[in-house]
């Protein structure tokens, strides 16, 4: 077996060193009643060639993005990943190590971890992040929670705009505590405010809203912030990261917290994971946030250097009474996004971004003229928007999968109320002119 | 240095199509942000950074890395070619399920794979982390005793010896925890756990071998107990690569187990993540999966929502595919024969190391190990020096290698956790073994020297009291 060094004679000479004959005597310690007493049902090992063979022939049974252009997003986007992200990402000092339990080895990692948390504050313009969650999903459960400790309240207000697969993260982080969770009804293709007004009350532990909104909407989110603050709830603002290389952050109309998926900074889509949360928050909240955190400070010689800290809110201290259960943070991705977030600088963030909105403008523009098509609603969008076409718009994908393309995301199986012709399109920097142009032909052949 | 320090106004590490406007149309002054305090670096500057952190970092392919608990094995590069494959990391998650029915087959497959590894009888591969599959297992019991109007079951029994995860899932998923002491072997006191189960018992979680590295071989009447007072068991997968082939955690009682990718099935730990934490259940609790898991029918693979008893969904999408990928191929590498022999070389190295270890340090529990043992600084050396463990792992990083866990579990005084995984030489072992000795030697000799240690790495010891106390969170301009 290659990945394991011992040789025959190496193990009779360790197993005599114990006092053993044979490996099974490593096992007395099974009872006769527990053991599987029989090979697994598994095949047997492959040789690295015949195995590379094996799995790139799965590999091989899939039509991947770099064969069809794609205009699907809902969470999830084909974006341009500079070879040198990928490079830093092979390091095998970065993959091949642990969680930063003795600093002193781990500098490497607890400085790009702080590099990021710097990263991710300036991105959303808040006071402290935190070294990364699993992903965007799972990082608006945990804002969830952050609320309800810090307020004592049990209700929470997330938008029907939000992602329907946060919303499901959501629900089932809540069922833990008994949390009410109400939904805040759509007008048209925005959140519906004065609904958002009755639903506030003193009960309220939290808002939550997306800026831009899972159907690609400008939300008013300043306002709805406001609202949240006029009856004691905290705000938390799931914001994407490369809309917002021109958004106005979160910071700067007094979000509680910003959280986010990350796999638009350099992560490949990976068929949905893993991706990288990211979270942010006003300093009051920095004692209440979950998972790891690393802070700046000196060695005995006053060299500076990198430590995890704030350690008493995390389950190996607090164990039943920590701020969450999560045990390290999403390392290598949070990594991934740190080298992107370097390389593109705020320049680049804001080019990467520029793109994909002139791409979506046009591209909206170009279906909107074709007859039959219409907007949602009067949103501003920004790369992702949603429209409304005279047919099924999963009809339309297969259609559009037959000529080489891949489609947008049919919205109805999560909003019936938008109809089946309801279609969410996103654009990013990787699609050119010409295949916004094919695309838009082929959408109006299939209609 | 910092990235932010190395900036100047000015350079690129990108380049991009040119765009034909300036700023986004039809957006207002007001909706625009004004600027982003990101540096501005060119491409070689930022592959010099990073490459410079990187080799501040200790890591398998480094060195050893016995860190107990966390099952530091080699990471076969096979699964970071594959992983890397268009045909998989080109994939978006809601494209048609025609167009990448590979990467389907490939996670029924592993479905199928873990089921029958752990004695299961369903998988789903959603869970991004072990903790996360804990809280999955343990939202499942919570839903499986409702639906059967079992209401009143508020608590969940933990060992003392337990990771810090178990209270902390059970707690977030609304339970009292009660803790269950250990007994003189270090396995769980059948009678404390006889006189805490009961009406209110939701479930008991188990990690098997234990955090000390023990097999639980009262495992069968655990579970017979536990089943009697109407509660269900749950299995913390962490140290599953002890009794790959051997035994399986599902033919022992356990209703629910989680397993570890990146321990047991040697993904990458990436300095923290991501990791993976499948969930396997018995047939009683499959209604309660998370969904999308993947079905098979005769037109192919298809992901299959959860049903209306299911908890919900984990996270985003379908879980950590890029992990399931490595997982998998890692499995297919291996097989039957070679997952075997990963149980019998992690046992067989945990022995022996335990074995050149055992005249220099106390074991606090004179049994088998099984893929890990605990052992404590003699009470003679910290007594007479003042040395303590954590100056002993600290000492311990000046030889190149990584320390042990330490102070882990809870139960043992100044306890190192050592696990070395099967990828380790007869000669590494020894090798490790001289350099505790030498520390030990040193201990008494030059206690400072220990004291004090490290002396060669990067940074010295840190001042964690202060980073606590004035937390420097971020950068800030000067």
């Amino acid at each position: 077996m290659r990945f394991t060094p011992h040789t025959a004679a190496e193990r009779a000479a360790m197993l005599d060193a114990l006092g053993f004959s044979e490996v099974m005597d490593l096992f007395a310690d099974l009872p006769a009643e527990v053991r599987l007493g029989r090979d697994l049902n598994l095949p047997l090992g492959m040789p690295e060639l015949e195995l590379d063979r094996h799995v790139r022939s799965l590999a091989d049974k899939n039509r991947h993005l770099g064969q069809m252009p794609s205009f699907l997003g809902a969470g999830a986007y084909d974006r341009f990943i500079p070879a040198a992200v990928s490079e830093i990402l092979r390091r095998t000092e970065f993959y091949t190590s642990y969680t930063p339990y003795q600093p002193e080895v781990s500098q490497g990692t607890l400085q790009a971890i702080w590099e990021f948390q710097s990263l991710v504050a300036a991105l959303y313009e808040m006071d402290v992040a935190q070294a990364s969650l699993y992903d965007g999903a799972t990082a608006a459960a945990e804002a969830m929670m952050v609320a309800v400790a810090e307020t004592g309240r049990q209700g929470v207000v997330v938008a029907r705009s939000v992602d329907p697969q946060v919303r499901s993260v959501i629900r089932t982080y809540a069922q833990g505590r008994s949390l009410q969770i109400t939904e805040l009804a759509l007008d048209e293709d925005r959140c519906d405010l004065l609904e958002l007004d009755r639903l506030l009350t003193d009960q309220v532990a939290v808002l939550i809203v997306q800026q831009p909104s899972f159907l690609g909407a400008i939300e008013p989110v300043a306002e709805m912030v406001e609202s949240a603050h006029r009856v004691g709830a905290l705000a938390v603002v799931i914001a994407d990261p490369i809309a917002h290389a021109w958004l106005k952050p979160p910071g700067a109309y007094g979000a509680d917290l910003a959280v986010g998926e990350g796999q638009g900074l350099g992560v490949a889509p990976s068929f949905g994971g893993p991706y990288v949360g990211l979270m942010a928050a006003r300093q009051g909240l920095v004692r209440r946030l979950p998972g790891r955190i690393v802070g700046r400070t000196v060695d005995v010689d006053e060299k500076p250097g990198f430590v995890l800290t704030l350690q008493t809110r995390e389950q190996h201290i607090r164990r039943q009474r920590a701020t969450s259960n999560i045990c390290t943070n999403q390392g290598l991705i949070a990594l991934a996004a740190t080298v992107y977030m370097s390389l593109v600088g705020p320049e680049g963030l804001r080019q990467v971004a520029l793109l994909s909105h002139e791409g979506a403008e046009d591209l909206k523009g170009r279906l909107l003229a074709i007859p039959g098509v219409t907007a949602l609603g009067p949103a501003k969008t920004f790369y992702e928007f949603a429209i409304r076409l005279p047919k099924d718009a999963r009809e339309v994908n297969r259609r559009l999968l037959a000529d080489g393309f891949i489609g947008g995301y049919a919205l109805a199986a999560d909003y019936p109320e938008l109809g089946a012709g309801s279609w969410l399109l996103a654009v990013t920097e990787k699609r050119t002119k010409d295949e916004i142009a094919a695309f838009a032909k082929a959408v109006a052949d299939a209609l | 240095m910092t990235i932010f320090d190395a900036s100047r106004p000015g350079r690129r590490g990108v380049e991009l199509p040119a765009a034909k406007t300036s700023t986004p149309a039809g957006l207002a002054e007001g909706e625009l942000r004004r600027d982003l305090a990101w540096p501005e670096l060119s491409e070689p500057e930022v592959i010099r950074h990073f490459v410079g952190l990187s080799r501040k970092n200790h890591a398998i392919d480094v060195g050893f890395y016995p860190l107990g608990s966390c099952t530091m094995k080699y990471n076969p590069k096979i699964n970071e070619e594959m992983a890397r494959l268009p045909g998989f990391a080109a994939l978006h998650p809601l494209q048609p399920e025609e167009t990448v029915q590979g990467a389907l087959q490939l996670m029924w497959e592993l479905q199928r794979d873990l089921a029958e590894i752990t004695g299961m009888d369903r998988v789903s591969l959603q869970p991004a982390a072990g903790a996360q599959g804990e809280q999955t297992g343990v939202l499942m019991i919570k839903a499986y005793h409702r639906a059967r109007q079992d209401l009143e079951r508020t608590e969940v029994l933990i060992p003392d010896a337990a990771h810090g995860t178990n209270p902390a899932t059970a707690s977030l998923a609304g339970f009292d925890v009660v803790e269950v002491a250990s007994d003189k072997r270090g396995g769980v006191d059948l009678e404390a756990l006889k006189a805490k189960l009961g009406p209110k018992t939701a479930a008991v979680m188990l990690t098997n071998p234990s955090t000390l590295g023990l097999f639980e071989d009262n495992i069968v009447e655990i579970a017979r107990l536990t089943h009697e007072a109407g509660g269900l068991l749950y299995y913390d997968g962490a140290n599953l690569n002890a009794i790959l082939g051997k035994c399986r955690p599902g033919d022992t009682g356990f209703d629910v187990v989680h397993v570890n990718l990146h321990k047991t099935f040697s993904t990458p730990h990436g300095g923290g993540g991501p990791g993976s934490g499948p969930v396997g259940v018995k047939e009683h609790l499959a209604p309660f999966l998370p969904g999308p898991t993947v079905g098979q029918d005769e037109s192919g693979f298809h992901l299959v929502v959860g049903g209306p008893q299911s908890i919900g969904r984990m996270r985003s999408f379908y879980g950590n595919f890029g992990m399931h990928l490595r997982a998998y191929t890692y499995i297919r590498a291996l097989g039957k024969d070679g997952l075997t022999t990963v149980a019998e070389d992690a046992v067989l190295n945990a022995n022996y190391l335990l074995h050149l270890l055992k005249d220099r340090l106390t074991v606090p529990y004179e049994r088998l190990a099984k893929h890990e043992f605990v052992v404590s600084l003699p009470k003679a050396i910290k007594e007479q020096t003042g040395v303590r463990t954590l100056d002993v792992a600290k000492r311990l990083l000046d030889f190149g290698v990584h320390s042990p866990t330490v102070y882990f579990p809870l139960i043992v005084d100044e306890a190192m956790m050592i696990e070395p995984t099967e990828t380790e030489s007869k000669e590494t072992l020894e090798a490790f073994a001289a350099i505790v000795g030498t520390v030990l030697d040193e201990a008494v000799r030059d206690p400072e020297m220990v004291k004090t240690a490290p002396h060669t790495t990067p940074v010295r010891r840190l001042d964690e009291a202060r980073a606590a106390r004035q937390p420097d969170l971020r950068y800030r301009p000067q």
